[in-house]
């Protein structure tokens, strides 16, 4: 198999010995410091800071927007755009899982799903949402591109039980996909 | 020039009925008429098959196993051999490669696993392999076990050159009653054809069609339902046969697998156990030569699942009085309980119904049990049934030589208990992992009512336990360590693959703190920690196993009894040889 070797960076002395990253740091909280004594935080007018400084008023308002691409959030289920389950229940994400937090148990593709070329779907999926350390290694590890981590992050429960998330509702969450691969077609 | 030995490797090799082999730039010496892949595999230098399997004839079909040979150069007449200073002859390279399963070793060979023409060798079979085989690996049960994934990861290119579409056959085809078939993933390399005709006898698989469209197909009519239809599974490399029991339960990644014996009949084929947690996934033959080949029977595979079956029995459980119903109990109270009702019953009335399925440890225990409570009237449960003149023994029982070792009973006093259950002599029985309604032993649900005590041992819930005053709950076979000795008088381990269900206790475990309450004071019975103790307190009483340890027994066994009988699948073996 082509393995591809990963080039590290080769670090100087000087980036070694990181002073000048940590002066660097203090530069930026510095920065920080300054603008909000003269009253120029970023997004002040947004919070409707008042004064030195501005704060959030979380829940009311929120940063959803301003969530980069890649941000990590609760793990989902997604279908395809032909609205196909996507998964097939290979159970790679529930070997990666380094928190042990998923469980799939595996079973047959259900008649009525339009694909019988898959042959294997899971009969259930759960995903312990007290255990997911959001790593994202079973969005990295999924053959079929089914389990994508969303940017949903207000996770709160009023007991453990609430907090596995069963197949039905990872796939409510993860909603459709567009732009997937599609395998299981004629041409495979 | 240099010197030469004054005895020339070569007439020392035959001297031993031996050729001298360089594998890798190493000389080694193999008896004449080895195989080149057991000889290269045997040194440690692996060499990839496919159709290649020890115990089937050569077809040479997957070419996954071609190798660089070399041999000396072929003299001009009148010209004598060169040596050199270890007195071997120079070795010239075939420009092509041989393929390693039907080639033997020859004198002064010379082979290569690790050269680049091996390596390309390699490479370009794997690469037509690949050229139709599906993109399955998710939802194929071969995967983390199949071959071709293996060798992918070693050889494979990483993409794929062969841009035309990809042949369709047929996928998720039934075959048989526990065999599916995927033509598709098929490398052809017809295992499952040779094990069918040359093991089982019955030429139910054959290939179809010609060219790319080459398929593994039963004869029209015929089905894949010989008992020994699921050893093709085991066979297949890739995913092609599958089983339709193990058909999406687990992948084979999360298995643990333990190395012990199935308790179906007298056999002992060796097995696998592949577990999970404290659940049985399935159960695959283990190679041994002596005993099973490497194949079993589909009925003794597919008989698992009770071990993980609702009806276990998890805790004790016992009437208070005769007419209540059965409640659980803790150990400590039922087993109190068990002491005292157990002393109110006279001996000459009492009886106890033992197994042949327990093991070698259990039985001893059961003796010194016996021998505490001064009851003479015990024996087993017989089991008999046809032999399938293959690997499925008359007799059903496992342990029925070490039965007739430790207690000294074949099964033939259970006439008498039954008389005396009927007639009132007996008024209590004990029955130790025994269902007495079954057929074989032949007690009726009015028998068992008419009892004034009845203590049961066992892992299931069956009408015994049922109509029992005291039950506790054993374990099944997959839960225990212990010993049985085969019809053909081998003695072999049983290893524990999971934790006990529930609450429940190694048979042996139960019967020594019974005994220990009931007052025993052998130091043997009562301060046994392990069955590997007992296992050696056996040894100590016993002619036959003397000197036996749980770690010389091995995970192959050893003969220590002289039965007279043999395994017909290992004979026919053994002759063909």
């Amino acid at each position: 198999m082509s393995y591809i070797k990963i080039k590290r960076p080769k670090f100087s002395i000087l980036d070694k010995v990181y002073v000048v990253e940590l002066v660097k740091g203090l530069c930026i909280t510095l920065k920080h410091l300054v603008l909000s004594l003269l009253g120029k935080t970023p997004a002040k007018k947004e919070f409707n800071g008042k004064g030195v400084g501005a704060c959030m008023p979380f829940p009311e308002q929120r940063w959803d927007d301003r969530m980069p691409e890649y941000y990590r959030g609760a793990p989902t289920l997604v279908r395809g755009e032909d609205g196909r389950e996507r998964c097939v229940s290979c159970q790679l994400c529930e070997f990666i899982c380094p928190a042990r937090a998923i469980t799939v148990t595996p079973g047959e593709v259900s008649p009525e799903s339009g694909c019988q070329k898959q042959e294997k779907a899971p009969r259930e999926f759960e995903i312990d949402m007290l255990r997911c350390i959001y790593c994202g290694m079973c969005q990295e590890v999924c053959p079929e591109q089914a389990i994508f981590l969303s940017k949903e992050y207000l996770i709160t429960m009023t007991d453990r039980k609430n907090a596995v998330r069963n197949k039905e509702t990872l796939y409510r969450l993860g909603g459709t996909r567009k732009g997937l691969v599609n395998k299981w077609n004629q041409y495979k | 020039m240099s010197s030469i030995p004054a005895i020339l490797p070569k007439d020392a090799a035959a001297a031993e009925g031996k050729v001298n082999v360089q594998i890798n730039g190493t000389w080694y010496r193999f008896p004449k008429g080895t195989r080149i892949v057991d000889a290269c595999n045997s040194v440690g230098a692996h060499v990839p098959t496919f159709c290649y399997h020890p115990k089937l004839s050569i077809v040479g079909s997957c070419r996954m196993c071609l190798v660089e040979q070399g041999m000396p150069p072929r003299l001009a007449p009148g010209a004598a051999p060169t040596y050199d200073e270890n007195g071997y002859q120079p070795i010239s390279w075939m420009p092509r490669a041989v393929i390693a399963c039907a080639n033997t070793v020859g004198e002064n060979m010379g082979i290569r696993t690790n050269s680049k023409m091996t390596e390309e060798a390699r490479k370009g079979v794997l690469e037509f392999l690949l050229t139709n085989h599906p993109l399955d690996c998710p939802i194929c049960d071969q995967a983390g076990e199949c071959k071709l994934q293996e060798y992918t990861a070693d050889y494979g290119r990483g993409t794929h050159r062969f841009t035309e579409a990809k042949t369709k056959k047929g996928k998720n085809l039934s075959i048989g009653p526990r065999v599916n078939l995927d033509q598709e993933r098929c490398v052809l390399c017809r295992r499952c054809v040779r094990f069918m005709k040359e093991i089982v006898g019955e030429e139910v698989l054959g290939v179809v069609n010609r060219g790319t469209h080459n398929a593994i197909s039963c004869y029209p009519g015929t089905t894949l339902d010989s008992n020994y239809s699921m050893n093709t599974v085991d066979l297949c490399p890739v995913g092609a046969l599958t089983s339709k029991d193990f058909r999406f339960r687990m992948r084979v990644w999360f298995l643990k697998s333990t190395p012990t014996i199935d308790v179906n009949c007298g056999t002992g084929t060796n097995i696998n156990i592949w577990t999970r947690e404290s659940k049985v996934y399935r159960i695959t033959p283990r190679q041994n030569d002596e005993v099973n080949s490497c194949w079993m029977p589909d009925s003794h595979r597919l008989n698992y699942k009770y071990i993980n079956a609702p009806e276990r029995i998890l805790t004790p459980l016992v009437k208070t009085d005769t007419k209540a119903p059965q409640r659980p109990a803790t150990w400590d109270s039922a087993l109190n309980l068990v002491v005292e009702q157990l002393h109110k019953c006279a001996p000459t009335e009492t009886a106890i119904v033992a197994s042949a399925r327990m093991t070698n440890e259990e039985l001893y225990m059961v003796r010194a049990l016996a021998r505490q409570l001064g009851i003479t009237k015990l024996d087993i449960v017989s089991r008999k049934g046809a032999g399938d003149n293959m690997l499925v023994s008359e007799d059903r029982n496992p342990n029925t030589n070490g039965v007739k070792m430790i207690l000294g009973k074949t099964g033939t006093g259970l006439n008498a208990i039954r008389r005396g259950v009927r007639n009132g002599t007996v008024r209590f029985v004990i029955a130790l992992g025994e269902d007495l309604t079954s057929p074989e032993a032949g007690f009726t649900k009015e028998d068992l009512e008419g009892l004034d005590y009845l203590l049961t041992i066992h892992h299931s819930e069956n009408e015994t336990t049922r109509m029992s005053d005291v039950v506790l709950p054993g374990v099944t076979f997959a839960e225990k360590y212990g010993t049985m000795i085969n019809v053909a008088g081998r003695i072999q381990r049983l290893n524990k693959a999971i934790e006990p269900m529930g609450e429940a206790h190694s048979d042996w475990a139960i019967f020594r703190d019974v005994s220990e309450r009931l007052g025993c004071d052998c130091v043997k019975v009562i301060a046994c920690p392990t069955p590997m103790m007992v296992l050696e307190e056996m040894a100590q009483e016993f002619e036959p196993m003397k000197g036996l340890t749980w770690g010389n027994i091995g995970n192959e066994g050893k003969v220590i009894l002289n039965t007279g009988v043999t395994i017909p699948l290992i004979e026919r073996t053994k002759a063909k040889n």
